[in-house]
């Protein structure tokens, strides 16, 4: 590559999992020179070990405009999907039946209930339909549950998606539209003068006229360098998974999916850990066991790999979008559900950026300010 | 389509395939048995259906799994032969707990 094409870009993009590649994807079929900036292989990949629902159900309690933010990708999905696919000839494997939540026990069905009134009662909450379902339901709709299942909760805005292949996709998108992936350019330093960016980085420096650092857990350390804050804490998932059988299971469940290539995916753990090289044996166990008794039939199947993998987690679990007031042009994007909001990190947020100024009406809540508390006289 | 070498080992270890007496070559895997043999495919894809056989003989591609001693799935090419051992290839779709 030349010292050139390295130089001039519109947009430099820091960090090329499932959010800056969306963002990126998304700013170069505007038409902005987009480079997009990431870390080698041994970087932490949450974009590779995530559980790849594209959900909609419970997310928002404590912050109505996140469920309004979820709703509104997991409704702009099709679309997206729909012209990425068509331009890289990569399918994803997207689909939206409805997904649901099981409870094992009538405590954990009343749990789930109260959740869902309270999230649904928020003043200014998106209305849509999620089902409280009895044992009788959740068999017509999953005959192969088992006879502890006393119920669940079902929302068909629910989906799920191949992440690997949408990742995969959206990279070769980014080429098709002429953006440059830049591995192995981890960002040191960012240097604003007369409203250019300067990234340094081990492999030389990189200009350009906007900054979106999308460097997940990372942008903890990145925000500081134009003037904003990040504040993250990165926790722990565990994920099973089985040979390859049959499709039987027509719905995700939020802790149990069987993929298009018939592979089950058992997870949904969460411990404070920040080590992706170890597991804790004991949580897949009663992964493992709740798995069963959710489906029995799940109980004679080999299991082929577990693995670990770090979220990406702001520190109340809702997204930040902002913009620098100190560095014009700076901006970050934090979250954890990089798979649901895939939609709207292509096809909303980019425009906004784009014109220099986010939508405080579409991504207001979303601001770090929220963190700040005035202590009181 | 496959040939021997000459310093094969004697065909002196008792298995079946699919329920019939089979005289395999000690230190042989599972898959290569079933390749010498020409029993091919061994196996239907789950999720298309498609006719499937040993491909990387080396754990990596997953295209070998066959039932051994009743447990599906088992992947034949990193599993030697053993006298006794009843091996099944899999022609009907693999399904969860069936």
């Amino acid at each position: 590559m030349s010292a050139q094409t390295r130089t001039d870009y519109d947009v430099a993009v820091v960090g090329g999992g499932l959010l800056g590649s969306a963002i990126a994807w998304g700013l170069a079929r505007l038409g902005e020179k987009v480079a997009v900036l990431d870390e080698g292989d041994g970087a932490t990949r949450a974009s590779r070990g995530n559980f790849a629902l594209v959900w909609v159900q419970s997310k928002g309690l404590g912050m109505p405009e996140y469920a309004g933010w979820t709703v509104r990708s997991s409704n702009a999905y099709a679309g997206f999907v729909d012209e990425l696919e068509r331009e890289t000839g990569i399918p994803v494997s997207h689909e939206r039946p409805g997904g649901f939540h099981l409870a094992l026990s009538d405590a954990e069905l009343e749990a789930r209930a109260v959740q869902l009134k309270r999230l649904h009662n928020q003043p200014g909450t998106i209305q849509y339909e999620t089902h409280i379902l009895s044992a009788t339901e959740v068999k017509r709709m999953l005959p192969d549950v088992g006879p502890e299942v006393v119920g669940g909760s079902y929302c068909p805005l629910d989906g799920h998606v191949n992440s690997q292949q949408l990742l995969r996709a959206l990279h070769t998108g980014l080429g098709q539209h002429d953006a440059d992936y830049l591995p192995g350019y981890r960002v040191e330093t960012i240097e604003q003068n007369a409203g250019l960016f300067t990234l340094r980085t081990p492999q030389g420096n990189i200009h350009a006229a906007k900054v979106v650092l999308a460097a997940g857990n990372a942008n903890q350390h990145l925000a500081p360098l134009v003037g904003l804050s990040a504040p993250m804490r990165p926790e722990r998932g565990q994920i099973i998974v089985t040979e390859r059988v049959q499709p039987f299971l027509k719905y995700p469940v939020v802790t149990i999916r069987q993929t298009n290539e018939g592979t089950v995916m058992i997870g949904d753990s969460k411990e404070d850990s920040t080590d992706d090289r170890g597991m804790t044996l004991s949580i897949n166990a009663m992964m493992a066991d709740r798995a069963v008794r959710m489906f029995p039939r799940l109980a004679s199947l080999n299991v082929v790999r577990t693995w670990s993998a770090i979220r990406v987690m702001t520190e109340d679990g809702f997204p930040i979008y902002e913009q620098s007031q100190t560095h014009p042009g700076a901006f970050v994007a934090c979250c954890h559900s990089g798979v649901t909001l895939a939609a709207v990190h292509a096809m909303t947020l980019p425009p906004m950026i784009a014109a220099g100024a986010l939508d405080a009406s579409l991504v207001g809540a979303f601001t770090v300010r929220r963190f700040d508390v005035s202590t009181p006289a | 389509m496959f040939r021997r070498l000459p310093d094969a080992l004697p065909r002196s270890v008792a298995v079946t395939v699919d329920g019939r007496s089979v005289s395999a070559h000690a230190g042989d895997s599972v898959a290569a048995l079933l390749l010498a043999e020409g029993i091919v495919p061994t196996r239907v894809s789950p999720a298309s259906g498609a006719p499937r056989a040993p491909y990387c003989m080396m754990g990596v591609c997953f295209e070998c799994l066959v039932t051994i001693d009743g447990v599906g799935n088992r992947q034949s090419c990193l599993l030697p032969i053993a006298e006794g051992m009843a091996i099944e290839t899999q022609k009907t779709r693999r399904e969860a707990g069936r």
